[in-house]
């Protein structure tokens, strides 16, 4: 555990200057940082600043996002296969961004496509929370979470199935795919102080997730306030996630798959299990989205397309290791 | 007398049925008070409701505290033994310390002291830094009464703790509680083992359909009347120089 953090810590900063330095345009390691921080008036620094920048710090904001509410969701509800999807918010997000693909929307201002989806992911939130109730109990969390995931489910497919332009329905369904090509400053503008204020929240549950490995009588006697707690939840959780799918479409695995391998390096403690997945989301993602650009540099390969493909034998690894402790 | 526990007309309703019914109980130091009954008679509604972990209607000093007052006054062992991951028993029981970690949630030294003695008493030394949920369920048991005591709160509430332990550990752990109470502490412990009862409560409160239908010294309460009415139970009881012996023997019903 000492050793841990500052190992992922010094993960997340190799993989965020990797991270700079890979790209189409063949330029030098003290070159691309020069560029980097002064601003020489060569296209490199536009290259640096503009494109790279940003997808790096992208890289990092979704990875920690999933990774930080992926640990906190498996804490409330005391089961590893939960993630943070699982209350509806990255459906109802992804519903979002299709319409405004779909109407053309997108297309209009730079902002739109991440806008709509946070505005839907907003409305999944508030539609959950009515189903749900404040006190509800975590089971009927999860119900409603996968009745509000099939209905944006539903309604995406409808309107890939009367979409009359087959450009809009590939743009969708390449969307889908997530990724972080392409985005500019504006896209970490737009979802920093989303993801920031939702990390804060998620940072405050250390004690009552802790207290929650006892069961929820034993929590709430130990002076945990578990209405509370599950509100702080559920709005940290759907402005991350939120946040993360407006710019970087649907990625999944990070919030599933991160918490489980560093459970055991921290003890299986669900307060140190947070900051550490924070981080080893970052890391995962970094490394996915340099994965993207080294394997096919030319043919676009999406990032959530990768993420799945080295999240899932991951997963059945995990599986297969644990597979005595199940039973 | 200060009570440490003091239930006023306390009622739980499931629908429109009395689960507990006008219940009143008052819980002064030093007293050890066994809750026994049949299945179904609301021990276990009693006990969340005096914590206010379920709604109810009456008075209950606990339930009445703010939560966060509360877990400094009453520690409370549910009988769900959950523990969810694969976490150290040491942590485990640190976790009674919950309430009294200040803001950062680190231990203090007082705090580890109170965990030592908990671990000492339940005499859990050689499993200290093993992981808790590979125990069995009976060691889990003693770990999460150790979480209970690691609380070191007024009034301790538990809820069948000794069930799935084995002989020996069942009678170590009602001394354990006999222990608290005699240094002036309260605990109220739902039991089905009335020979257990007998020996190791100060005094047993017997509840049947809801109401508290007997309240006091041990010999008292367990009369061969209300065992066959409550219990449907016939059985044998006796002061010897051992203490008194409870045996049940047969079934009435």
């Amino acid at each position: 555990m000492s050793r841990l953090m500052p190992l992922l810590t010094l993960g997340v900063a190799a993989l965020f200057l990797a991270s700079l330095l890979i790209g189409p345009a063949p330029v030098g390691v003290l070159d691309s940082l020069s560029a980097l921080i002064l601003d020489d008036g060569t296209p490199m620094t536009l290259v640096m600043r503009e494109i790279r920048l940003p997808r790096a710090l992208l890289a990092v904001i979704v990875g920690a996002s999933l990774g930080m509410a992926g640990a906190a969701m498996q804490g409330y509800l005391r089961n590893p296969l939960a993630e943070p999807g699982l209350i509806g918010v990255s459906a109802s997000a992804a519903l979002g961004a299709v319409i405004a693909l779909q109407t053309g929307l997108a297309a209009a201002f730079t902002l739109a496509l991440p806008l709509t989806a946070l505005g839907t992911a907003l409305l999944g939130v508030l539609l959950l929370l009515t189903l749900a109730g404040p006190r509800g109990a975590s089971l009927t969390l999860i119900l409603a979470g996968i009745a509000i995931s099939a209905l944006a489910g539903a309604l995406l497919s409808l309107v890939l199935n009367l979409s009359p332009n087959p450009f809009a329905t590939s743009e969708i369904v390449f969307w889908m795919m997530g990724s972080l090509a392409d985005r500019s400053m504006t896209h970490v503008w737009l979802a920093l102080p989303l993801s920031v204020l939702g990390w804060l929240m998620l940072a405050t549950l250390g004690r009552g997730l802790d207290a929650l490995t006892l069961g929820e009588d034993a929590a709430q006697a130990l002076g945990i306030r578990l209405t509370r707690l599950r509100l702080t939840l559920v709005i940290a959780t759907a402005s991350v996630v939120g946040a993360a799918t407006a710019v970087a479409g649907a990625i999944g695995f990070v919030g599933l798959v991160v918490p489980h391998i560093l459970r055991p390096l921290v003890g299986a403690r669900p307060s140190r299990l947070l900051f550490a997945s924070a981080l080893g989301g970052a890391v995962l993602v970094l490394a996915a989205d340099i994965a993207v650009r080294l394997i096919l540099p030319d043919r676009d390969l999406k990032l959530g397309v990768v993420m799945a493909l080295i999240g899932a034998p991951l997963f059945l690894h995990l599986i297969y290791k644990t597979r005595k402790e199940f039973a | 007398m200060t009570a440490l526990l003091a239930l006023q007309d306390l009622s739980v309703h499931r629908g429109s049925r009395p689960v507990v019914d006008h219940v009143s109980l008052r819980v002064g130091p030093g007293e050890c008070v066994g809750l026994i009954g049949p299945n179904g008679a609301g021990k276990t509604s009693l006990l969340r409701a005096a914590l206010g972990l379920l709604a109810h209607q009456g008075q209950s000093n606990i339930a009445d505290l703010p939560a966060h007052a509360r877990a400094r006054q009453a520690a409370w062992m549910p009988q769900s033994r959950e523990i969810a991951w694969g976490i150290d028993v040491e942590a485990v029981i640190a976790l009674g310390r919950t309430p009294w970690l200040p803001r950062g949630g680190r231990l203090r030294p007082e705090d580890r002291a109170a965990v030592d003695r908990a671990i000492r008493r339940m005499k859990l030394e050689s499993f200290r830094h093993r992981p808790a949920n590979h125990l069995s369920g009976g060691e889990q048991a003693r770990v999460l009464i150790a979480r209970a005591l690691a609380q070191e709160t007024p009034l301790l509430m538990a809820d069948e703790p000794i069930a799935g332990l084995d002989p020996a550990a069942q009678i170590t752990t009602m001394e354990v509680f006999g222990r608290i109470a005699a240094e002036g502490k309260a605990v109220v412990v739902s039991l089905h083992d009335l020979g257990l009862a007998a020996r190791h409560c100060t005094r047993l409160v017997m509840l049947d359909r809801g109401r508290a239908v007997a309240d006091g010294a041990p010999g008292a309460v367990l009369t061969p009347e209300r065992l066959e009415e409550v219990f449907a139970l016939r059985a044998f009881y006796s002061r010897s120089a051992d203490g008194p012996i409870f045996q049940p023997l047969e079934s009435l019903r």
